[in-house]
Formats: C-alpha cells, structure tokens, sequence
C-alpha cells in the first residue's frame, strides 16, 4: 500500500502561565492510501490536537506531516476536517453549504453535484432547509455531505458522532461504510468509543495520556460488515480498552450497544 | 397566551394612564395643560391642516438620510476593524472616546459646520448612529467562531467567497442589532435637533406649538406621534432579525 499520510516526529508545547505544556510528544505514523486508521485515547489527551496538527491548522513546534510525500504547511481541500463541534454554517441552506466547497471550482452543475451528495447522506428533500431547522444527526450527515462533495482524498474526522446518542451514532457509522464502500477515501478518526474504532477502522492506534504519545497499535483485520458482538470484535475491544487502562471487569460493567 | 391575552394588560395600563391624566387636569382646573380629548382634537387639527404630514416627512428625510449615511460608513469600518487586527488598535480608542459624547452635546458644532438648514440634522444623526454601528459591527466579526472559518479555510475558497459567504453572514446578525439601536438613537436625535432652528419636522412642531401660545396639546400630540413612530421603526428593523439567514443567531 503507497503511503498518503506521513506523521513523523511531531511535537508540541502549548505555553501556559507556569511554562509550557507539552501536548504531544515524539508522535510517528503513516498512514496507508485508502486506509482507515482510528486513533483511540482518553478524553483531553491531546487527541484534537494532533488531528488539528496533521490536517494543518496548528503548526507543529517540531517534526513535519507530509501527504503523498509533500511537506504539508496548511489546511488544503485535499483533506477535509469534521470538527468535534460541527461546522456547517448555520446561515446558509443545506444546499448552498454543500455547494460552498465548489466555489471556483468549474463544475458545471453545482446544485446537481450538492443535490447528489445530499441524497446521498439521506438529506433528500432537506436541501432548501437551514441548518436550525435540521437534528443533530442530519446536521452531522450535512457536514459529512459538504466534506465529500469536494471529492477529499482525506477525511479526518474529530469525534464526530460522540455527540449523537447511541442509535444515530450506530447508523450513521453504517452510512459512513456505506459511503467509504463507494467512494475511496483515506480516513483519519480521532474517537474516545473504542467500540466506534472497532467498527470502522483498518488499523486502530492507541495514544497514551498526555504528553500524548502511541502506545500501542492493532489491525483489525476483520471483514466488514463487522458483527459487534462476534468474539473477536469483543476480544480487540479488550485488548485496546486493557491498554487503555480499563480492565476486562470494567468494560464489562458497560453494556455492549448495538449489535 | 393568546395574542390577545398578552396586549391586553399593556392597553390597560395605558387606559389607566389616560384616566389619570384626565383626573388631575379635571381635579386641578389647569387652564394651560390639556385633557387627553384636547390633544385628540388638537392631533386631528394637525391631520385636517396638512401640516403633521410635512412634519413627519420632513424628520423621516433627515433620518433616513443621516442613518442610510452612517450605515454605508460603519458596515464595511466596522468589517475591517473587525478583521484587520492594526485597524481595530488604531481606529478603536478613538471611536470608544467619542461614542459617549452625546449627541445633543454636538449640536453647537454641527451649527458652525453646517448652519441651521437640514445638513445640522442629518449630521448629527450620523454622528450618534454610526458609532453604535461600527461597534456592533467590529464585535461581531471578532465573535465569528473559529470552527466555520477553519471550515472555509480548508476548502481553499477565494477571499472573496471567504467574506462573501461566511464573514459578512455571520456577522449580519450583529449588523441588524446595530442597526436597530442606531436608527433608535438617530430618531431620538432628529427631534432633538430640530428643536434648535428649522422651520419643520416633528421636534420642531413641538417647540413651535409651545411658543406660538402655549398650545400644549399639540406638544403632547407630537410626542405621541415621536413615540408611534419610533415603535414602528424599531418594527421595522425587526422585521430583519426575522430573515431566515440571521435567525439562527437569534434563536438562543
């Protein structure tokens, strides 16, 4: 597999009143074309930051990110992020956010391109609405539509079903496959849901707390469509959630959802 | 509630206002200040007459002229101090030491500028609404969230599609709140100014009634009158704050 992402060496501090606080530490990876790599850790262990580092909105203090071996120095639309928070502008129509992307871009019809992708994240008669008047799910399914509109190599998605209750969480992973199956992307996942890491990616890193460094790295190897609560879903649940420093005892306290 | 349930308790409030007013003028004998049926005929005089409507044009032109002025100036300074980081620490300290001088205080000034005819008013107007304005402006481009401008950065739009379609929106709806206070402090001030030496509009007509014999009817009809028209045009401004494009930042 040729390599689309490499993550070599990245460091950074963030300066703070009592000196300078190191976020990430000697962080190195690469990233296969077409792949899907999940990057698991706690909650605040520098996990956005990272992500932010890599698809170019934060500079690094030390080592670089290059992307089909081209040092990388800024956001481009060959990588589109989807922020923890959302970012669909909430005053442009579902349509007109799909068809920002395409600005000065010379496709010939852009209402037809946005409409496609609309219907294609199941926003079908939505387009004229605003973002206001849409759910939590379908302003995550808009956001996905913008990014994919613009025909991304990459995707790097921040968190971006942790706000969405366990259900529309499930569904819109599917859709997610669904989309991945037709149309080939390189996807990089930032998620705390080992579980949503399971599901979705190739190869599932695991960072330690912070300064976030890797800790340990699994390929899953597993078939999709991925059964849940097939046994060696469940055993490499563990395994990334032993690493992760919850016990078997844990995580079975937490029930398993969907299936 | 009903709509009716709610604008019934203010109607009578002001019924009990009006009933007020009409027992002590009754209680009193006052012989110069009127009973709420005197300014209603003294308002229908002004009707028959004509002349309430030349008032009325008259500070609606001088309003709509200074206001119109102020909001093609501070919209785009209001934008650029906003996004040009040098501009805001230039342009600011000014602006924050001028906008608590009141307007009335500019009224010497704007005589020696620009004599009494209709260039006094429509600068003062400018002066007290364009501040406001600018402010409202600068602020909302410093709160657009860094999400939605990461969001354009990485699509790698053009400058122009940049402000065209996520600065200037997102900003809107802090333009309108701007708006609505400076056409808000512009209308205060057209009466104030007119006070001082024109030969028309509304605050004129009240200091002239005075004058002109004591008529307090129509000093109190022509107050009225400022007031239902201020509420009608701060409905208007409303109305913007209704437009679908700016109603998410209202609706929290």
């Amino acid at each position: 597999m040729r390599t689309k992402i490499e993550v070599k060496d990245i460091h950074k501090d963030f300066a703070l009143d009592e000196g300078a606080l190191r976020v990430v530490e000697e962080v190195s990876f690469s990233i296969g074309d077409g792949e899907f790599v999940a990057i698991v850790g706690p909650s605040g262990c520098g996990k956005s930051t990272l992500l932010n580092i890599i698809a170019g909105f934060i500079r690094p203090d030390r080592g670089t990110v290059a992307i089909d071996g081209i040092e990388c120095s800024g956001p481009s639309s060959k990588g589109i992020l989807i922020p923890q928070s959302g970012s669909v502008f909430p005053w442009l129509t579902v349509r007109e956010n799909l068809m920002f992307g395409l600005n000065g871009h010379a496709h010939l019809d852009k209402t037809g391109l946005a409409d496609h992708y609309a219907g294609m994240v199941g926003l079908k008669g939505f387009e004229t609405s605003y973002p206001h008047e849409l759910s939590g799910g379908m302003l995550k399914r808009a956001e996905l539509a913008r990014a994919l509109v613009v025909k991304p190599e990459i995707l790097y998605l921040d968190e971006p079903f942790s706000a969405l209750d366990a259900l529309m969480s499930l569904r819109m992973r599917n859709q997610l496959l669904k989309i991945l199956s037709q149309e080939r992307h390189t996807v990089l996942l930032i998620t705390h849901d080992v579980e949503e890491a399971v599901h979705l990616a190739d190869r599932i890193l695991v960072l330690a707390p912070r300064p976030t460094r890797i800790q340990a790295s699994f390929d899953v190897g597993i078939p999709h469509p991925r059964k849940l609560t097939s046994p060696e879903v469940q055993e490499l649940r563990f395994a990334i959630l032993g690493e992760l420093g919850v016990g078997t005892d844990g995580a079975e306290a937490d029930a398993p959802t969907g299936g | 509630m009903s709509r009716v349930e709610r604008t019934l308790p203010p109607l009578a409030v002001i019924a009990l206002l009006i009933a007020l007013w009409w027992g002590v003028v009754a209680v009193t004998g006052s012989a110069i200040f009127p009973t709420p049926w005197q300014v209603v005929t003294g308002g229908v005089e002004l009707i028959e007459d004509g002349t309430l409507w030349e008032h009325i044009g008259a500070s609606l032109l001088r309003v709509g002229t200074g206001f119109l002025l102020a909001v093609v100036i501070a919209v785009p300074l209001g934008l650029w101090m906003g996004w040009v980081r040098g501009a805001y620490d230039t342009l600011n300290p000014i602006f924050q030491m001028l906008r608590p001088i009141s307007p009335i205080a500019w009224i010497p000034i704007a005589i020696l500028w620009f004599g009494v005819g209709n260039a006094s008013p429509i600068y003062l107007i400018f002066i007290s609404s364009v501040f406001p304005m600018v402010v409202q402006t600068t602020a909302g481009v410093h709160t657009i969230e860094r999400r939605y401008l990461r969001a354009a950065e990485n699509f790698g739009v053009s400058r122009y599609t940049l402000f065209s379609r996520v600065v200037i929106p997102a900003v809107l709806p802090q333009i309108i709140v701007g708006m609505r206070i400076g056409l808000g402090v512009a209308w205060l001030v057209v009466v104030a100014a007119e006070m001082i030496a024109l030969r028309s509009g509304l605050g004129y007509l009240i200091i002239d009634s005075r004058n002109a014999g004591n008529r307090y009817d129509l000093v109190i009809a022509g107050m009225i009158i400022i007031g239902l028209i201020g509420l009608m045009l701060d409905g208007l401004m409303r109305l913007l704050e209704g437009l679908k494009s700016v109603r998410w930042r209202y609706a929290h």
